[in-house]
């Protein structure tokens, strides 16, 4: 790696390739938002508690406030941009599982992970996935009534 | 956001990173080792953390490595609490991760940053003192594997250079008697109030506690209380507060008293929990 603190950054964001000129010690939500422009991912405690920044890096959720972009070299990252009428997106509406909106995002990320990778998956486990992202708004209930309505959904289309 | 300029090296092998640490040093910069980053990121805005330059160990293979055979199983520091979980070969360790953070924060710190992380709770730490497990150590003078016992006193004994690489412990711990808690002041995800380890080996009790002094620990004295079977378990259990190898902690997370109140009835959940196994 060079030794200037800049360097250029190959990344696949939402299935494209980019190349930005970043500092080493960026991160991966500040370059998503800054550099790419893509300002899904949301800024919220900046020190890992809230969840509001999710995204995805090989299909599993991170904070992407305590990763750095460079790290993401070689992966796959997908923001809430890269999701296109993903049956959670859809099931947040139907369930009016938001108000003010700003942890949505981040919430939406993390219940696709769980969603596609766990489909069978348990109370507990909705549960402990969910425990990762904070709304301020508490739209609890309503979200996991969106989470467990894709579940359901992909349990009919099994049976 | 990192406040401060660093430049980012991802080595592939154990040699590799240690003379990066060294040359990075001789040119008068300050490298740190990095595995998840997390604490690294999230510190560096508060001024907690300053290096010019990170040596990203995750690439390093033995730092992945996941073994389990008839004696021993192997665990790489750059493994997160995730796989730790998932994988389930200890579990006991498996709880312990299982409890720190939340499910996505585990998908980024590891075991290696959890022992040796300056946030003091180092909750993987309680089961490896446990049972006795070993380290293995990176440095200049090449690998060496040392009890935990040795290298962790009440946080990680480094020389400058030095780094874990894994984790290594007697299979036949794995499988006995254990029970974790941990207890917080609300919620489900979080710091903890107290959080004791127990594992009993025959009819051998060993604890290990987080949140009650401001690092973890195991202490002969406080099992020795606590095996003290012809007395009965509130006295143990009272005896074994008064060896605590410091006046237990009183801060934010909870004064003093109060943490008192809940270690002991943790401890008496453990006891009861362990003992009535047995009957
Ligand atoms: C949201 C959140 C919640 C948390 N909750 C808890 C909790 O409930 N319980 C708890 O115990 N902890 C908790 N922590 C603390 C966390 O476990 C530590 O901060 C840990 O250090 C993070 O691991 P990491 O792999 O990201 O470390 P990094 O940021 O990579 O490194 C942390 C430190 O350890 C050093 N280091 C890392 N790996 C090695 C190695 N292999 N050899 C030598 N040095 C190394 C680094 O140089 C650095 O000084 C929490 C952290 C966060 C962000
Ligand atoms: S902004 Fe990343 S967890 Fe809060
Ligand atoms: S909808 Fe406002 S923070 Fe969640």
């Amino acid at each position: 790696m060079s030794s200037s603190s800049k360097c250029e950054i190959p990344l696949t964001v939402n299935g494209e390739k980019y190349s930005v000129i970043a500092r080493q010690a960026d991160t991966l939500l500040f370059v998503l938002r800054n550099h790419l422009g893509l300002t899904g991912a949301k800024p919220g405690c900046l020190n890992g508690d809230c969840g509001a920044c999710t995204v995805l890096m090989d299909k599993t959720p991170i904070k992407s406030c305590m990763i750095l972009a460079i790290e993401a070299i070689g992966k796959s990252v997908t923001t809430i941009e890269g999701l296109r009428d993903a049956p959670i997106q859809r099931a947040f509406v139907e369930h009016f599982a938001f108000q003010c909106g700003y942890c949505t995002p981040g919430f939406i990320m993390n219940a696709h992970a769980l969603v596609e990778s766990t489909p069978n998956a348990s109370e507990p486990i909705i549960e402990k996935w969910l425990e990762s992202n904070v709304c301020r708004c508490t739209s609890y209930f309503e979200i996991e009534q969106a989470v467990k309505s894709v579940l359901a959904e992909k349990q009919a289309s099994k049976d | 956001m990192v406040s401060f300029d660093f430049t980012y090296h991802r080595p592939s092998s154990i040699e590799e990173a240690v003379q990066l640490f060294a040359s990075l040093q001789r040119q008068g910069k300050t490298p740190i080792y990095y595995s998840g980053g997390t604490e690294i990121i999230t510190l560096s805005r508060l001024n907690l953390v300053f290096a010019d330059a990170v040596i990203d160990i995750k690439h390093i293979p033995e730092c992945q490595s996941f073994d389990i055979s008839q004696n021993q199983l192997v665990l790489g520091t750059a493994l997160t609490l995730t796989a730790i979980e998932e994988t389930n070969a200890f579990p006991l360790l498996a709880k312990a991760a299982s409890e720190i953070a939340d499910r996505t924060a585990r998908n980024q710190i590891t075991l290696g940053g959890n022992i040796c992380g300056q946030i003091f709770y180092r909750e993987t730490v309680l089961p490896l003192l446990l049972v006795d497990s070993d380290i293995v150590i990176a440095g200049k003078s090449g690998v060496q594997q040392r009890p935990i016992h040795e290298v962790f006193q009440q946080s990680i004994q480094l020389q400058p250079g030095e780094f874990l690489v894994q984790v290594k412990m007697n299979a036949a711990y794995l499988t006995m008697p254990h029970v974790h808690m941990k207890r917080r002041k609300q919620g489900k995800v979080g710091y903890p109030l107290v959080t004791v380890s127990a594992l009993k080996k025959g009819n051998e009790l060993r604890t290990a506690f987080s949140g009650v002094c401001p690092f973890p620990f195991r202490s002969p004295k406080v099992e020795e209380m606590l095996n003290a079977r012809h007395l009965p378990i509130d006295a143990r259990i009272d005896y074994a507060l008064q060896q605590l190898p410091e006046p237990i902690l009183d801060d934010i997370e909870g004064s003093a008293e109060y943490r008192l109140f809940v270690l002991k009835n943790t401890l008496w959940d453990i006891l009861t929990e362990l003992e009535e196994a047995e009957r």
